[in-house]
C-alpha cells in the first residue's frame, strides 16, 4: 500500500505525545463524570433512601390511569342515540397467570364460559398489543357471578373484574349510519394514535360515523390514580391527594330528529336505498337514512366471523352507506336545475315551445334518442316540461347549453363536489366534463353525451346528500350551506352548550330572481298539478310541495326495444329518485330519496318524501 | 545485567510463552478478562430482570458468544489491514444509510434494511466505520491537522450523523457523532474551537428545539425537566427507576428480590433501564464495584491507547474506548434521572443484538492494535 510517507520519526514521536496529552485530559473529564455519577447514585440510594423504600416494596405505587366517560350523544331533541351502560367483564392479565388452562377450567365452574367465549379468548390473547393489559374473557357479568368471582378471587391470581362502561345504541339500526359506532382498537389505529397516553385503558375507538368524525371530543381526557397495590398488584388503596380525574368526552346533540328516521325507515320497507333531508336555511341534517341497517351494537364488542361474514357479504350490503357514498345516476331529478341554467343562462325562456314526439335526433346522427313516454308529449313548454318531466325537452335544451355550461353550472350547485359534511368517507360523484373525458377515458366528448347528461344519465353521478343539498340550495334561491351532523356540544360539566354556527358555502349566483320562482313554480306543479309525475301524493296536502321526480336507468335497452319493468329482473330495474322541499314559498325542509330498484320516481320515492315532510311540519294533534 | 542462572531463564521463557500463547490468538488478557466478567454479570441480572426467565438469558448467551467470536475475528485483522479498508467501509455504509433512507423499514422509522433472512441495521456499521474513517485521513499527515483538513474531516463525521438523525435514530447519530469527535480531539482539535462550538450549539438551543427536534423528541426532554407530566409513559419508567435505585440502599435487596412488577416493563423500555433493576438488588456497594468494573476496562482501554503504535491505531483506539464510555455513561445517567430518556442500552449487559455485536467489534479492534504492536513498530 503506498503512502506518502512525508511523517518523519520526529513527528511520530511528537504526535503520540499531543493524543497522549490530549487523552490525559479528557481521562480527566472521564473522572470529573463518574464522579458526579456516583454522587448522584449516592443521593438517591443513600441521602433519599428511606423516602424510596417506603415508596417501594412495602407500599407499592402503582399509577393506572382512570378511564374518562365518552361523550353521550343526543338528537336534536334530546333523544339518547349512544349511551355508556354499565357492565362487568372477566378479564386476565396473562402476565400474572402461571397456567392460563387450569385457571379457565377453575373460571368455568364459577361462571358461565361457552366454547365461543374461549375461542375469542384465544384470539384476543394472541392479538394482545400492550403487556399487563388484561385480556377480556366475559363480558356482562351477571351480579351472582360477580359475587362468586370476588369469594374466589384470593386463588385466581391474574383475574380481574373489571368494572366498566359499554356503548349502547339505543336505537339500534335506526342511526346506524349516521352516529356508527364504537369497537376494539385494532393494531393499524393503535400506531396511528398521537396522543397515546390518552388512550391508557381505553379499548374502544370510533369506527365510523359520528363516533369516528368527532372522536376527540367524545373521548375526554384520561385521568391518574396513584394506587397502593401489594406484592401481587392487588389494590390496596387510592391516594386520593395524587389523583387527577379524568376530563370526561364532550356530550353532542346531533341535528337529527329520530322520529323523522323513524318514519323514513318505516316508510322505505323492504326497499334498499337512502334518504337525507336538511333544513336548507342552515344546513343541519334532519335525517340520513341508509337501508337496509344493521345493529351497531353487535360490533361494540366485537363480531363472531360468522356475523360478521354475514353482513359485510350480503348483497344487500347493510354495512355500505348509500347516503354519504353511494353513487346513483340523477335521471330525471336533474332537470330543474338544468332548466335554471336555460333560463340563466338566456339560452331559452319560460314561454319558449318544442314539438316531443317521443324521440330526439341530432342532426347528422340517426340514432333516436327516446322519451319515456314513447308517444311523446306534444307541444312542451318550460314548466310542461318540468311537470310531465319531458326528456326530449331536455336532450334539446342541453344540446343548445353544451356540455361545458351545464358542467359549469351544475358544479357550481354542488354537483361533482364534496359537501364537506362533518362526517368522514364522504365522495364527491361524478360530473362529467371534455376535461374530464380526456383525462380519464383518453376520448374526446361526444355530443350525443350531452343528451344524456342533460337526462341526468351517462357518466354523471351524484350522491344522496349532494341531491338533498343541492334541492336545499335550490330551496334557498341560491344560498348554500354546508351540511352538518352536529347541533351542538356540550360540557358535561356545566352543562353549557356551545351550539355551532352554520357555515355558508360559495354561493350559486343569482341573474334573474324571477327564473328561479319560474322552475320552482312548475316544481310544485310537479306535486300539485293533475298532470304532475307526482301527482299521488297530493291528496289531502295542507302545504305547498316542491319537488322533482327521477327514474335511473340501471342499465340502456337497445334501440327497438321495450323496457317492460316486469320483464326485468329486479337487480336491474331502474332506481326511483324525488327530491322536493317544502313549504314551496318559505322552505324548512329540503329531502332527496333514491329508492333501489323500484321503478317510479313518483309511484315510490314521493310517498316516502310525504310522510317524511307530515312528520315534520304538521303539528301533532293529541 | 540479569544473572541469566536457569531459574531465570525459565522465568523469561514463561512469560515469553504466556505472550505468545494469548498474543498469537491476539486476545488481550486483561480487556477478555473484563468483558467475559462484565458479560457474566449482565446475563445474571438479565434473568432477574425477566423474571427469571431462561429463554432470555439464554438468548443472550448466544448474542454474546457470537459477538465474543465477532471480536476474536477482528483482533485477528492487523490494523494495517483495518486502516487499509478504512474508507472502503465508510464508503459502503454510507451508500447503506442513503439505501436504508429510501428503501427502509420500521416502526415508523426507517432504521432497518430487510434482507430477507434477516433485517440489518446500517447505522451500527457506522459507529465503527466513522472513526476509522477519520483517523485514516487525519494520519494521512501530520497531527495537529490543518484547517482544511479538519473541515473535511469534520464532513466525514457531520453527514453520517445527519443521514442517521434522519432515520430518526438520536441517540446512534450521537453516538456516531461522539465518537468522531474524539478522533478529532485527540488529534488536535483546538480548544478554543471546542469551547466555541459549545457555546453556539447553547445558544441556537432554541432552533435546535424548533426545527430539529420532532415532537416526540421535544416531549422527552420535558418529561426528563418534569417527569410528573407523563406518568403513564416515559415519566414513569424514569420515576420507577428512581424508586427502584433508592430503595436498593447500601446493600440492596439481593439477586432475585427486585420487585419486577414495579417496573411494569414496556418492550423498549426494559432492556435499557436493566440498570436500574442492578442497583436495587445490588446497592450501592454493587454500583461501585460495577463501575469499578467498567473502569478497569476504560483504562485498559486507554492504556493500550497510549501504548499503541502508529497514529491511526492510537487516535481510533483512542475514540473507540472514550466511546464506550460515553455508552455506560449516558444509560446509566438516564436511567438515575441525569439526563433525558435516549435510549442507549448499557453495554453488554442490556438485552440486545446487533449493539452488542457492534460493541464487541469495537473491542476487537482494540485488541488487535493492542497485539499487533510489534508488526506495526517494525
Amino acid at each position: 500500500m503506498a503512502r506518502t510517507n512525508s511523517i518523519t520519526l520526529k513527528d511520530h514521536i511528537r504526535e503520540s505525545l499531543l493524543v497522549n496529552r490530549r487523552l490525559l485530559i479528557i481521562s480527566l473529564m472521564m473522572v470529573v463524570f463518574i464522579i458526579v455519577l456516583i454522587l448522584k447514585l449516592a443521593y438517591l440510594q443513600i441521602f433519599s433512601h428511606q423516602y424510596y423504600t417506603t415508596l417501594s416494596e412495602k407500599n407499592r405505587l402503582a399509577i393506572l390511569p382512570i378511564v374518562p366517560t365518552r361523550g353521550l350523544i343526543y338528537d336534536r331533541n334530546g333523544i339518547l342515540l349512544a349511551q355508556n351502560l354499565p357492565s362487568f367483564s372477566l378479564v386476565i392479565v396473562p402476565e400474572h397467570v402461571k397456567d392460563i388452562n387450569s385457571t379457565l377450567s377453575d373460571l368455568s365452574d364459577l361462571v358461565t364460559l361457552s366454547d365461543e367465549d374461549i375461542k375469542r379468548f384465544y384470539e384476543r390473547l394472541k392479538a394482545k398489543e400492550r403487556p399487563f393489559e388484561g385480556v377480556p374473557l366475559r363480558f356482562r357479568l351477571t351480579d351472582e357471578e360477580v359475587a362468586r368471582i370476588a369469594v374466589n378471587r384470593y386463588r385466581l391470581t391474574g383475574v380481574n373484574i373489571k368494572p366498566e362502561l359499554i356503548r349502547h345504541y339505543p336505537l339500534g339500526p335506526l342511526t346506524a349510519h349516521s352516529v356508527g359506532y364504537v369497537a376494539r382498537i385494532n393494531k393499524e389505529e393503535l400506531r396511528a394514535i398521537i396522543d397515546i397516553a390518552n388512550y391508557s385503558g381505553t379499548s374502544h375507538i370510533g369506527k365510523v360515523g359520528i363516533e369516528k368524525s368527532y372522536e376527540t371530543l367524545l373521548l375526554g381526557q384520561v385521568g391518574i390514580q396513584h394506587v397502593e397495590t401489594n406484592a401481587q398488584g392487588r389494590r390496596l388503596r387510592t391516594i386520593e391527594p395524587l389523583t387527577t380525574k379524568p376530563i370526561p368526552g364532550k356530550n353532542l346533540y346531533l341535528n337529527i330528529d329520530s322520529k323523522l328516521q323513524a318514519v323514513a325507515q318505516q316508510a322505505f320497507g323492504e326497499h334498499s336505498g337512502a334518504l337525507v333531508a336538511m333544513d336548507p336555511n342552515n344546513g343541519n341534517i334532519l335525517a340520513m337514512i341508509s337501508m337496509p341497517s344493521y345493529d351497531p351494537n353487535l360490533f361494540v364488542n366485537g363480531l363472531d366471523t360468522q356475523t360478521y361474514q354475514a353482513l359485510s357479504t350480503s348483497l344487500e350490503r347493510p354495512l355500505f352507506n348509500r347516503s354519504l357514498q353511494g353513487r346513483y345516476p340523477p335521471g330525471s331529478a336533474l332537470k330543474p336545475f338544468i332548466a335554471l341554467a336555460g333560463l340563466e343562462l338566456n339560452r331559452i325562456s319560460d314561454t319558449n315551445t318544442i314539438d316531443c314526439p317521443g324521440w330526439y335526433m341530432l342532426k347528422g346522427d340517426d340514432r333516436h334518442y327516446r322519451d319515456w313516454k314513447k308517444a311523446g308529449h306534444g307541444e312542451t313548454n318550460l314548466k310542461k316540461a318540468i311537470v310531465e318531466s319531458c326528456d326530449v325537452y331536455f336532450y334539446n335544451l342541453s344540446h343548445t347549453l353544451g356540455i361545458d355550461n351545464l358542467h359549469t353550472y351544475l358544479t357550481a350547485f354542488g354537483m361533482g363536489r364534496k359537501t364537506g359534511i362533518d362526517l368522514k368517507g364522504e365522495v364527491p360523484g361524478l360530473m362529467p366534463s371534455r376535461e374530464w373525458k380526456r383525462r380519464t377515458r383518453h376520448l374526446p366528448w361526444f355530443p350525443g353525451e350531452t343528451l344524456i347528461t342533460g337526462i341526468g344519465q351517462g357518466f354523471i353521478l351524484a350522491t344522496p346528500l349532494q341531491l338533498a343539498s343541492m334541492t336545499a340550495t335550490l330551496a334557498n334561491r341560491g344560498q348554500r350551506f354546508q351540511p352538518r351532523m352536529v347541533y351542538a356540544i356540550q360540557d358535561p360539566a356545566n352543562e353549557t352548550l356551545e351550539i355551532s354556527s352554520s357555515r355558508t358555502l360559495d354561493a350559486v349566483t343569482r341573474t334573474d330572481d324571477l327564473n328561479w320562482e319560474t322552475i320552482i313554480n312548475a316544481m310544485q306543479e310537479v306535486v300539485h298539478s293533475i298532470y304532475g309525475t307526482a301527482r299521488r301524493i297530493n291528496i289531502k296536502l295542507p302545504y305547498k310541495i316542491a319537488g322533482k321526480t327521477g327514474t335511473a336507468q340501471i342499465f340502456g335497452i337497445k334501440q327497438d326495444e321495450e323496457y317492460v319493468e316486469a320483464e326485468v329482473s329486479k337487480k336491474l330495474r331502474d332506481h326511483a329518485l324525488f327530491v322536493a322541499f317544502a313549504p314551496a314559498d318559505k322552505p324548512r325542509i329540503a329531502v332527496a330519496v333514491i329508492v333501489e330498484n323500484a321503478g317510479s320516481g313518483g309511484a315510490v320515492g314521493a310517498p316516502i318524501v310525504r310522510k317524511v315532510m307530515d312528520e315534520f311540519l304538521l303539528e301533532k294533534k293529541g | 545485567m540479569i544473572p541469566q542462572n536457569s531459574s531465570n531463564l525459565e522465568k523469561d521463557h514463561r512469560l515469553n510463552m504466556r505472550r505468545t500463547v494469548l498474543t498469537r490468538i491476539h486476545m488481550d488478557f486483561l480487556l477478555l478478562f473484563g468483558l467475559m466478567l462484565l458479560a457474566g454479570i449482565g446475563v445474571v441480572i438479565l434473568y432477574s430482570a425477566s423474571g427469571q426467565n431462561m429463554d432470555v438469558a439464554l438468548r443472550q448467551l448466544v448474542h454474546l458468544a457470537v459477538a465474543f467470536i465477532v471480536m476474536f475475528t477482528v483482533a485477528q485483522i492487523s490494523p494495517i489491514n483495518i486502516e487499509f479498508w478504512s474508507p472502503w467501509l465508510f464508503g459502503l455504509g454510507l451508500i447503506l444509510l442513503i439505501v436504508v433512507l429510501v428503501f427502509g423499514e420500521g416502526k415508523g422509522a426507517q432504521r432497518w434494511l430487510d434482507l430477507g433472512l434477516f433485517r440489518f441495521q446500517p447505522s451500527e456499521i457506522m459507529k465503527i466505520a466513522v472513526p476509522m474513517m477519520i483517523a485514516w485521513f487525519l494520519s494521512e499527515s501530520h497531527l495537529p491537522p490543518s484547517q482544511l483538513r479538519l473541515l473535511f474531516a469534520s464532513m466525514l463525521l457531520i453527514i453520517p450523523t445527519i443521514l442517521v438523525a434522519a432515520q430518526p435514530d438520536l441517540g446512534t447519530s450521537l453516538l456516531i457523532a461522539c465518537s468522531g469527535f474524539f478522533v478529532l480531539l485527540l488529534a488536535g482539535l483546538r480548544w478554543r474551537l471546542i469551547i466555541g462550538s459549545f457555546i453556539l450549539i447553547i445558544a441556537s438551543t432554541p432552533l435546535i428545539w424548533h426545527y430539529l427536534l420532532h415532537p416526540y423528541q421535544q416531549r422527552r426532554v420535558l418529561i426528563f425537566l418534569n417527569p410528573k407530566i407523563d406518568p403513564l409513559g416515559d415519566g414513569y419508567h424514569i420515576t420507577q427507576s428512581s424508586i427502584a435505585i433508592g430503595s436498593g440502599g447500601l446493600y440492596g435487596k439481593g439477586w432475585l428480590n427486585g420487585t419486577q412488577s414495579h417496573l411494569d416493563f414496556l418492550p423498549e423500555r426494559s432492556t435499557d433501564f436493566i440498570f436500574a433493576v442492578f442497583s436495587e438488588e445490588f446497592g450501592f456497594i454493587g454500583i461501585l464495584l460495577l463501575l469499578a468494573l467498567y473502569l478497569f476496562i476504560i483504562i485498559r482501554g486507554v492504556i493500550i491507547t497510549a501504548e499503541a503504535k502508529g497514529t491511526f491505531s492510537r487516535l481510533l483506539a483512542g475514540s473507540l474506548i472514550l466511546t464506550f464510555f460515553v455508552y455506560m455513561f449516558v444509560n446509566i445517567g438516564m436511567v438515575s434521572g441525569l439526563l433525558p430518556v435516549v435510549g442507549l442500552p448499557l453495554p453488554l449487559i442490556s438485552y440486545g443484538g446487533t449493539s452488542i455485536v457492534t460493541l464487541m467489534a469495537a473491542f476487537g479492534v482494540l485488541m488487535s492494535i493492542q497485539t499487533h504492536r510489534k508488526l506495526i513498530a517494525s
